[in-house]
């Protein structure tokens, strides 16, 4: 059941992730990149990391992308328009993509030779209070480190944004 | 198989009771809000209008079902869909009652208990508004793009205060799941005050609760944030290219969006099933003698009718009034509704508060709602989660 599941929402996922790149439509690419989000929160799901799941569709999938599509409605950006491809992007397009995608199967397995396979349930701590526990202890540091950035990050925004009066 | 036979047999009787409750709902706030305006409301079909809703689904469905040639035809179908799922997806985590035993089954009367109900609530909830965004955009119309837009920057402004009230009942209880919630509010303090969490100290709850509740109903564009759907200035918002079945689906979305609002507020707060007072001072009487005085105001004015039909109708409203009544004296089903009954008394009556709210303010300007939540209600829930957080933090 677990192993049915995981295949079909990873299927999806690659296919909306596909879905992204080959749509011209701003709209649609936004919306299979929900798709994607979506998917990705059942895997989680599907590994026991349930609060990981629920953050993922209400930061990404719910905040983060409903800001990128009213940003598209906003400045109601058209369909893409496509100019021919050059000649090198034709012929090695695909080849260097295997190739990329490759390298990176293998060095994977270089790195982590002896790695255990994922086995589905085994995992316990997603639960609310293990992730929290292990944010506010093990890595408090990074926590705090990295929520002082997206503080720098919003004051930046603000500070760009900001219109002068005069 | 046991399991998968009860779950089937607990949804059906879940969305069926949703569905007749959304249809109702309606003649409800038609009704409610006619008596606030001192006319009679729906009152032709069926005794009382009470066959209204009936003849509104004959009529939405039999109605041509339009596209208009300039949409976006895949993201205009899929909108109302969206809107739709996502509203009715929510209410599978809602508790309604406690345990009951059904021809020798245990069961809890909740189709499924998350140990994450409440996020899954509000991601359930931020996946909503996509409905309504791309209704507006699919439609290709000014006005629809506009109440599309309106409606996005809304609900992403009033869910971070209603995330943020949320956490302080969350701070008490110390669960996400909502059954436990409601388990963690049961028993009485003093022997006759209830421990919902709007009564819990160390900091009063009342605050949080009055924001969740304010920013509950810009969540489900309600009167007085009803702006995405603003009659005088976009026509009808994000659905006016929309008919038949397509329009019934945001309006049902929006009555769903409603029903799950008022029973997560009843479930953070006000203590989900919990009676009001404790059974030992005559909690378990409350219901008996609602009904019995429901049906003699019914048989009152039945025997002095206003109008003719009256004499007929009403005693049977009076008859179903005190069956109701002795149904709820018998020991055997007494146990089983009397939480369904708190439940929906509290649902019913903050669901009573919204229309009566939309029958008395009026509407909020676009950048009054936009000053009123960045404002105003964000630094309050922020200072009341931080204040909320120390003192349970400091008060053992």
């Amino acid at each position: 059941m677990d192993v049915i599941l995981f295949l079909v929402f990873a299927i999806i996922a690659v296919l909306c992730a596909i879905n992204v790149v080959v749509q011209t439509h701003p709209i649609a690419s936004a919306l299979s990149l929900i798709g994607v989000m979506g998917s990705l929160a059942v895997l989680y799901l599907l590994l026991g990391a349930e609060f990981i799941a629920a953050a993922q569709v209400i930061v990404y999938a719910g905040a983060v992308m409903v800001l990128f599509v009213f940003v598209i409605m906003l400045l109601n950006a058209g369909e893409e328009v496509h100019r021919g491809r050059s000649f090198v992007v034709q012929v090695l397009g695909a080849p260097l993509l295997i190739a990329l995608l490759g390298l990176l199967v293998y060095f994977a397995q270089r790195l982590f030779p002896g790695a255990p396979m994922v086995r589905f349930g085994a995992f316990r701590g997603g639960t609310a209070v293990a992730v929290g526990r292990a944010l506010f202890t093990q890595y408090l540091l990074p926590f705090e480190v990295t929520s002082v950035l997206i503080l720098i990050a919003i004051l930046g925004a603000i500070v760009l944004a900001r219109k002068e009066l005069d | 198989m046991d399991f998968l036979l009860l779950s089937l047999i607990k949804a059906a009787v879940v969305a069926a009771v949703l569905l007749t409750t959304l249809a109702y709902l309606q003649w409800v706030e038609r009704k409610v809000i006619a008596h606030i305006q001192v006319r009679l409301g729906p009152s032709r079909v069926g005794p009382h209008g009470l066959l209204q809703p009936l003849a509104d689904v004959i009529k939405l469905i039999t109605k041509e079902d339009l596209i208009p040639p300039h949409v976006n035809k895949f993201f205009y179908l899929a909108a109302p869909f969206l809107a739709i799922t996502m509203s009715l997806l929510s209410i599978s985590v809602i508790p309604f009652g406690s345990e009951v035993r059904v021809l020798g089954q245990t069961t809890w009367m909740q189709l499924t208990d998350l140990n994450i109900g409440v996020l899954f609530i509000l991601a359930v909830s931020s996946m909503g508004v996509y409905g309504i965004a791309l209704a507006g955009w699919a439609s290709n119309n000014k006005y629809s793009l506009l109440g599309g837009l309106r409606s996005s920057a809304q609900m992403i402004s009033y869910e971070l205060p209603l995330s943020l009230a949320i956490a302080s009942p969350l701070l008490l209880a110390n669960t996400l799941s909502l059954r436990e919630l409601v388990q963690k509010q049961g028993g009485f303090e003093f022997g006759f005050l209830p421990r919902w969490n709007i009564f819990q100290g160390p900091w009063p709850q009342i605050i949080s609760f009055l924001i969740f509740v304010i920013a509950g109903f810009a969540e489900t564009n309600r009167v007085p944030f009803d702006l995405p759907e603003a009659e005088n200035e976009l026509v009808a918002g994000f659905h006016t290219e929309y008919s038949s079945m397509k329009f019934a689906a945001f309006f049902m979305a929006e009555y769903a969006n409603m029903i799950t609002v008022t029973c997560l507020t009843t479930i953070l707060f006000l203590g989900g099933w919990q009676p009001l007072f404790p059974a030992s001072m005559g909690s378990n009487l409350v219901p008996p003698v609602i009904f019995v005085l429901a049906g003699l105001v019914a048989l009152y004015h039945g025997l002095n009718p206003a109008r003719r039909k009256d004499r007929f109708t009403l005693p049977v409203f009076a008859v179903v009034f005190f069956a109701l009544a002795a149904v709820f004296l018998l020991p055997a089903a007494r146990e089983a509704i009397l939480p369904l009954f708190w439940f929906a008394a509290k649902t019913g009556f903050l669901l009573f508060v919204f229309i009566w709210i939309r029958g008395t303010l009026p509407r909020f300007r676009y950048d009054q709602l936009m000053a009123f939540t960045w404002k105003f209600l964000f630094p309050v829930a922020v200072l009341n989660l931080l204040v909320t957080g120390l003192l349970v933090a400091l008060v053992p």
